[in-house]
């Protein structure tokens, strides 16, 4: 009985009421919550469970003795399931913008052949999701996923490493990572190799909304 | 504090548990992530302008339809030497030179304008080129891409003919549409429909309008080498029945921020009123003039940031 009011408590309570709570008990409360809200809207449970974004931001950089050269992009597709800690991302290598309009020419037609290669992708799945996700109500979570980085029409091995934060309803992703041109056969001719970093440091921010499951799981 | 005991109670495996059991079912739906994401994203794939159609602002003697991106300043230097078949007492043309300096500024990444001098006649020009319409593919696709262009010329050459040469007299214009379009990442074609207006025709029966007709193209042999031909038409006038179409075959090389443009063409000239309306050598009587372009670009000014 005793369990029953408290749970009308909660959710006829002014909502500030409920709130309130939660920095105090941490992730438990957001988790009991959720899982309160969840058992009363079905649907909105796996809701959570699916976060995705079409307007995420990556950049990268190459730092040289003979010049840096910065990119950045912010039409990045990502998706990512908490339900099962996979992850995937797709950057539409066409859209990135050089302050130098020559840079950005010679990326696209020289080096990524964005016609050929249009999108980098990526596909993962978190390292030691069950924890990760046990704990990401809470806390922000520093995480590692492990996949396939796909980039120039190579497909290889990564780790990304990176953090997750759950922020008023939406996914905040923050990776990062370094990629060596010549693990993607990007060719550098050797006139221009001391103006391109042998790796290059790239960084993504995503903000992820969640997405209702009629929307995301459609065949 | 009831709250904060009942709270307690619930130990986080089981909680777990059952956050996970409520998502379950849709588990399997999630095979195949990131080709759902590429599903989404291409529902509403936008439009793409096709870029890089040509690889410098020049096919060959004429311009392409491209323009610098915004802030970039091209600086070029362009040499035709003389005819081949004069032997070998002129070093095959090698001793006779015309030369053009220019300078190209884009004010955006649609817009620019330049200048220029010519040893030919000892010319000034100066021009401007605007993309008014580009190549797209996507949702709202444009076949071909149209870039506009004019240009004025002032021959300074003192003259002695005992014709009085005003600064009117001495001055032609060029307007062109240029239309081209990538057909695919190696081959671009463009044609370039042409009106010349000389202020002053020296012979008896030329018209000042001169219409021609420009066809051309690149084919990128790799990445940074493409084979480049490019021929203007004289629609049949005086001028065509006395001058010679002009003709050039060459191809580009690309090093970073420079490129070498290198061709054989029968015009001396290096701008539209010397090339299109005075030609006079036949190109396949060996009348072949070695010649090359050399543009750098430099970052005069860097863009804003477009996030």
């Amino acid at each position: 009985m005793a369990y029953l009011s408290g749970f009308c408590r909660a959710l006829t309570g002014p909502a500030a009421g409920v709130w309130a709570r939660l920095p105090r008990r941490g992730g438990l409360g957001a988790l009991l919550l959720g899982v309160l809200l969840g058992l009363g809207r079905p649907q909105a449970a796996h809701a959570q469970a699916k976060y995705l974004t079409r307007a995420g931001h990556i950049s990268f950089f190459s730092a040289s003795i003979m010049e840096d050269i910065e990119a950045r992009n912010d039409k990045v597709a990502a998706v990512f399931d908490l339900a099962t800690g996979q992850i995937a991302f797709a950057v539409p290598i066409h859209d990135f913008q050089f302050k130098r309009t020559l840079m950005q020419e010679h990326f696209n037609e020289n080096y990524m052949e964005s016609d050929k290669f249009p999108k980098a992708t990526f596909t993962g799945q978190l390292v030691n999701a069950a924890q990760v996700l046990k704990q990401l109500p809470s806390a922000t979570q520093p995480v590692e996923a492990e996949g396939s980085l796909t980039v120039h029409g190579v497909t290889r091995k990564a780790i990304v490493s990176g953090t997750l934060q759950l922020r008023d309803g939406q996914l905040v992703v923050f990776a990062y990572f370094n990629i060596a041109p010549a693990d993607y056969a990007i060719d550098i001719p050797l006139l221009v190799r001391e103006h391109i970093a042998k790796s290059v440091s790239v960084r993504i921010n995503l903000t992820c909304d969640a997405v209702a499951p009629a929307v995301a799981t459609h065949p | 504090m009831i709250m904060k005991k009942l709270l307690t109670i619930f130990t986080r495996p089981a909680l777990l548990a059952l956050l996970l059991g409520a998502a379950a079912p849709a588990a399997h739906a999630q095979a195949d992530l990131l080709g759902q994401l590429e599903q989404d994203t291409k529902k509403d794939a936008p439009s793409q302008v096709v870029d890089a159609t040509f690889k410098a602002t020049r096919l060959i003697n004429g311009h392409t339809v491209q323009t610098p991106g915004e802030g970039t300043m091209v600086f070029l230097i362009s040499h035709r030497f003389g005819a081949l078949n004069s032997g070998a007492y002129e070093f095959f043309g090698l001793d006779q030179a015309t030369l053009r300096l220019g300078f190209e500024y884009a004010l955006t990444d649609r817009f620019e304008v330049g200048v220029g001098r010519s040893s030919l006649g000892k010319t000034f020009d100066g021009f401007l080129k605007y993309k008014a319409i580009q190549q797209t593919t996507g949702a709202h696709q444009v076949p071909v891409s149209v870039t506009l262009f004019t240009s004025a010329a002032v021959m300074t050459q003192r003259m002695s003919n005992g014709i009085d040469y005003t600064l009117g007299k001495r001055t032609a214009y060029t307007y062109q549409a240029l239309i081209a379009r990538k057909f695919s990442p190696d081959l671009s074609l463009q044609l370039m429909p042409t009106l010349v207006h000389r202020n002053l025709v020296i012979n008896e029966g030329e018209k000042n309008d001169v219409f021609a007709l420009g066809a051309g193209g690149r084919y990128k042999l790799t990445k940074r080498f493409s084979l480049n031909a490019e021929y203007y038409y004289l629609l049949p006038s005086y001028t065509a029945d006395h001058y010679r179409n002009s003709v050039a075959l060459g191809v580009d090389i690309e090093t970073g921020g420079h490129i070498f443009q290198m061709h054989v063409t029968n015009s001396t000239g290096m701008i539209e009123q010397q090339f299109i309306t005075q030609t006079t050598g036949n190109f396949f009587d060996g009348y072949l003039c070695f010649g090359f372009n050399v543009s750098r670009n430099f970052t005069v000014k860097q863009r804003a940031r477009k996030i």
